[in-house]
């Protein structure tokens, strides 16, 4: 039996069932990464032994009869997470030094589980790309490719590492992060399911920040189910982080099978873009039928400022940005270029450290808080926002979820859509408005395009209501039947 | 009469206001865990929140709003149920963050008042503009590498008090009584320690001078002043700087500068090569503060009695000058001592003995008010002595001397010696007898009129009494001898 | 609105980061890119909407005032890149 094919609640239950060890399932994972990992450059760094001693503590804690759901399975944590002890980069060649001496709280609440880290998955630096091309340890290549051909494709971003980790079956499950549709766009490219919980619902505390008021962690697998049980083990009241919400945490899993009867699904006019693919179009109407299908009611809706959530995004985030990112500055922790004076090493330590997306990330942010510009920009971004924001609200009083395509297109080639930055910021447009209304959105695998590659559906939720997102997924996804796998990929 | 300056040109005003930073009193500092406390070996107060590491993030502590809340009510202003925090962003080596957290937009605390006492006795009132909650920065020093700066993070993140006063301030005078005022005030709350040396408060001194009548002109901002004295001082030596640039036909121009306490003068700071642009935004890691209108409520009732309040009652209730009840409210615990001391005793006796002997006497053997010459119970069991008419006041100074001498309880040192006052009659009637008898030549100039020889003859008796007869009644029998 | 090459620098020059001549003409292009993509949001009328700047709305919590934190200085200066003692160490300032 192959052991990298399984999902998480599969692999937990012969966990239990003594069919196979933590340790056992561990190798595995470590053996495909050494395989694979040269070529896919999923992870920036790997941990085959921590890895190892992870699992030996899972093996002893199965047979104490202690095991949770996530005991002894392999994840690879995406290396925006910092975690104490192993370098923690966010892909970013001014962290390549930094080995933090503390755990995020997801992290931490994962090893808490018995979660095996397999390694640190590769991204875009800070965070801040739809495409992995932005690391500064090299792109990811997306394990799936065009029918016929052998051409490199990216694997979306930034949460690339993490979906290339978990496609490939180097990994079962992975941490990823999502401000823009970090987690959504990946999972989309490369057929996982993916979810984005409420603003709140996961501690930030420990996560390397790109923009505090849009940042969330969030589970990659490759069922609805798998996330539900690793975001149970990651979110939750964190103390250490004043945005984090006291609320308690629900039983996702539980919500798997609530089923769609009953329940009014919005359709948004405003995500029907001018030049939207046909496959695009088609996949969004198959949601559509699945849903109602299995009993739910479709009710067209309008978000009318959903238009504007991308220029709003392209303000806030990169303001939030350029004040996040100015303690890298060579003087505490992290790579340092000398200079003749304090100014100077600055300059040059920053120059070196950040690459050309992340300077023009905050160059926009330095700008547009600039004294006599913050309120043109800023300020106006930031009005704009809360309108994104009652968008949803009016939504939301008529609907219980949103349907809408993940991304505008299939996965790209490595060197496509990368003539200005703002085409590239263009596969964000149906993520984006989530992300500014701080309301959950998750990714399912619905298809796959005429090229073979696949396609993805969002199910945007209530703010707190992952439960329904979660009901809504799983319908779709036992619809969808979703089976196909990448060519790429370890056996 | 109102302050001024006498120029070429004329008459001038100094306009003047005050940024006044004040050290907020906690355990833990403003957004972490780590000690506030002051000194602590290099960077052994610090967490990795106040030393800005990737992914750290900031929350608030309770006690410093609540502190901040106390200084507003103080400071008689309004409490902003609803504030908010903002990043003020710029590149310091002892700023950990890249940003400051501070409250731009929406201060806790927005205007209040403040009263101050000039030395004529002239009272004037201070706007208070707002005050706001701020993180303070780490340490650079410069001296301790032949090519390095070091810097230390113990002080990074420990919360600030800005207090800015409206631009009502006219002489270094004024200057001087409002900054004593405000320290005054926040060391009563228990909100500072106000220890100017260790600078837990400093002042950022905003100066311009005008022609009286004249709107405002340009001012300029005088950094970090950590003196009372270097307060009046700079005020001083800027507005006269300023009076010689205009009246030379020149421009002042708004910029930031440094006192030079050795020179007298204050001096333009290194111009920096762009200038500031701070790039203030809404702090995305907090959220905004709101509090319960039964939270104020609660500090309000908590709140101890202020000095100015405390004066009118020691006023009123003891009956002593204002001027003493403002010497005895200087210091919460002075006040407190006096308190003791005149408690069901002669209260005006007793804030003269404390203004007089009792301050001297602390002085000269460098105690203080904590750690005072003589208790406070000593001290009113010297009075009781005179009260019941044990000593007399001319004695009493003598024991006073011998109980910070010896540390001996006043009855004690009056047994031992026996300078219990004599007060019988008779022995009262030879001494004076024997005095004037033995004065005979000045007897007879009182006599044709020389009233003032009265004195003499009471000294005389009081010396032949080693200071011990009862004052009013050897009076008296001098007067009667006399005739 | 539109940026010039001496403001590219400024904003370099505040952002801290050495550009050289030949980015600055690259920069120049891309960031007018994105200001002429965002210059979108004129159309929208925001009249009497307030400004939405956090992505969650509520209160804030407040901490008790302990000390649960610091007493690790080694921890602390462990990742610096230069060090004198128990010191961070950076080049000369002059002030």
């Amino acid at each position: 039996m192959s052991l990298l094919n399984l999902t998480i609640a599969e692999a937990a239950r012969a966990l239990g069932a003594k069919k196979f060890s933590a340790v056992e399932l561990t190798a595995a994972h470590n053996a495909a990464i050494a395989a694979l990992n040269p070529r896919l450059n999923a992870y920036i760094t790997v941990t085959p032994e921590l890895a190892l001693a992870q699992a030996k503590a899972a093996d002893a804690r199965i047979a104490a009869g202690s095991a949770g759901p996530l005991t002894g399975i392999p994840l690879a944590i995406k290396d925006l997470f910092c975690t104490a002890g192993v370098r923690t980069t966010a892909a970013s060649k001014i962290l390549e030094p930094f080995v933090p001496p503390y755990e995020s709280t997801v992290t931490r609440q994962l090893l808490e589980a018995g979660t095996v880290c397999l390694g640190k998955a590769n991204l875009d630096e800070f965070a801040m790309g739809s495409s992995n091309i932005t690391s500064g340890y090299g792109p990811v290549e997306n394990p799936w490719k065009r029918n016929g051909s052998e051409a490199r494709l990216v694997p979306g971003g930034s949460s690339g590492g993490s979906a290339a980790a978990v496609a490939a079956r180097l990994a079962m499950g992975a941490t990823g992060t999502d401000t823009g549709g970090s987690i959504r766009q990946p999972a989309a490219f490369t057929g996982l399911a993916g979810i984005k919980p409420t603003y709140g619902r996961c501690s930030r505390y420990g996560i390397v920040a790109f923009a505090s008021s849009l940042d969330q962690a969030g589970p990659m697998a490759r069922s609805v189910e798998d996330c539900a049980i690793l975001l149970g083990a990651m979110s939750g009241f964190d103390a250490h982080d004043s945005t984090s919400a006291a609320r308690a945490v629900p039983d996702f899993g539980a919500a798997i099978a609530r089923g769609v009867k009953g329940l009014r699904i919005g359709i948004p006019a405003e995500y029907r873009m001018d030049g939207m693919s046909a496959e695009i179009a088609a996949l969004w109407e198959r949601g559509v039928a699945w849903l109602r299908e299995q009993g739910a009611e479709i009710v067209d809706i309008s978000l009318p400022h959903t238009k504007y959530g991308l220029a709003v995004y392209y303000i806030v985030a990169p303001a939030e940005a350029s004040s996040n990112l100015a303690r890298y500055d060579g003087v505490r922790f992290g790579a340092r270029v000398d200079g003749e004076d304090l100014i100077d090493m600055y300059e040059r330590t920053r120059a070196a450290g950040f690459g050309p997306e992340v300077k023009r990330r905050i160059m926009i942010g330095t700008y547009v808080l600039s004294h006599g510009y913050y309120d043109a920009y800023y300020l106006k971004a930031q009005k704009v926002r809360n309108l994104i924001l009652r968008d949803f609200n009016n939504a939301f009083e008529k609907v219980d979820a949103i349907l809408t395509p993940t991304a505008p297109s299939a996965a790209f080639g490595l060197g496509e859509k990368m003539d200005d930055p703002v085409t590239m910021y263009l596969n964000d447009v149906f993520t984006v408005p989530a992300s500014l209304a701080g309301v959950p959105a998750m990714s399912i695998p619905a298809g796959l395009n005429a090229e073979g590659l696949p396609l993805g559906l969002q199910v945007i939720g209530k703010h707190f209501d992952e439960e329904t997102v979660f009901a809504v997924s799983a319908a779709l996804e036992r619809a969808a039947g979703f089976t196909a796998m990448p060519s790429v990929r370890a056996e | 009469m109102a302050y001024s300056l006498e120029g070429k040109t004329g008459t001038w005003e100094i306009v003047c206001g005050l940024e006044i930073h004040a050290q907020v009193i906690s355990e833990s500092k403003l957004f972490s865990g780590a000690s506030a406390t002051y000194g602590g070996a290099p960077n052994a107060h610090v967490s990795f929140v106040d030393a800005g590491f990737p992914g750290m993030l900031p929350v608030i502590n309770r006690e410093c709003v609540a502190q901040a809340v106390r200084t507003g009510l103080g400071l008689k202003a309004q409490i902003n149920l609803v504030s908010r925090f903002d990043r003020k962003n710029y590149f310091y080596a002892d700023l950990p963050n890249g940003y400051q957290i501070s409250q731009f937009e929406q201060p806790i605390v927005g205007t209040g008042d403040v009263e101050i006492e000039l030395q004529d006795g002239t009272i004037k009132h201070i706007g208070i503009t707002r005050l706001h909650l701020e993180q303070d920065a780490g340490k650079s020093m410069h001296d301790q590498h032949v090519s390095k700066s070091v810097i230390d993070l113990n002080r990074a993140g420990v919360a600030l008090m800005e207090i800015v006063s409206e631009p009502d301030i006219r002489s270094p005078e004024e200057a001087g009584a409002y900054l004593r005022k405000i320290r005054q005030i926040l060391r009563y709350l228990g909100t500072c320690d106000g220890n100017m040396e260790e600078g837990s408060m400093r002042a950022d001194v905003n100066v311009s001078v005008r022609k009286p009548g004249e709107a405002f002109r340009t001012r300029c901002e005088i950094k970090n002043v950590n003196s009372v004295r270097f307060v009046m001082h700079a005020v001083e030596a800027e507005a006269l700087r300023q009076i010689e640039v205009w009246e030379s036909g020149g421009e002042v121009r708004q910029e930031t500068r440094l006192y030079d306490p050795a020179r007298g003068e204050t001096r333009s700071m290194r111009s920096k090569e762009d200038a500031h642009d701070y790039r203030y935004f809404p702090e995305p890691d907090l959220l905004p503060l709101v509090l319960e209108e039964a939270f104020v409520a609660g500090l309000k009732a908590e709140l101890p009695e202020l000095p100015d309040e405390k004066r009118r009652r020691f006023c009123e209730e003891y009956g002593i000058p204002f001027y003493d009840a403002g010497v005895l409210v200087a210091e919460q615990a002075t006040a407190d001592f006096y308190e003791s001391v005149a408690k069901g005793r002669d209260a005006r006796l007793a804030a003269n003995w404390i203004s007089g002997d009792f301050f001297a006497a602390m002085n000269r053997t460098g105690r203080s008010i904590e750690n005072p010459p003589v208790s406070g119970a000593a001290l009113g069991e010297l009075i009781d002595l005179i009260a019941d008419k044990t000593i007399n006041g001319r004695i009493a100074k003598d024991v006073f001397e011998e109980m910070v001498e010896s540390g001996k309880p006043p009855g004690a040192i009056v047994e031992e010696k026996g300078l219990r006052q004599v007060t019988d009659t008779g022995a009262i009637e030879a001494a004076v007898a024997q005095v004037l008898a033995a004065n005979p030549d000045k007897v007879a100039e009182y006599k044709a009129g020389k009233d003032k020889l009265f004195g003499f003859f009471v000294g005389q008796v009081m010396k032949a009494m080693q200071g011990k007869g009862n004052p009013a009644l050897v009076n008296e029998e001098v007067k009667k001898q006399l005739g | 609105m539109s940026l010039d090459s001496a403001t590219v620098r400024r904003i370099a020059k505040l952002a801290r980061i050495r550009v050289d001549d030949a980015e600055v003409g690259v920069l120049q292009t891309e960031l007018n890119a994105i200001l002429g993509y965002v210059d979108q949001l004129n159309e929208v009328n925001v009249d009497g909407v307030a400004p939405l700047s956090g992505g969650a709305q509520m209160a804030m919590r407040l901490r008790e005032d302990t000390v649960t934190d610091g007493e690790q200085a080694e921890n602390i200066l462990a990742n610096a890149p230069d060090r004198v003692g128990p010191f961070f160490a950076v080049p000369k300032v002059v002030e």
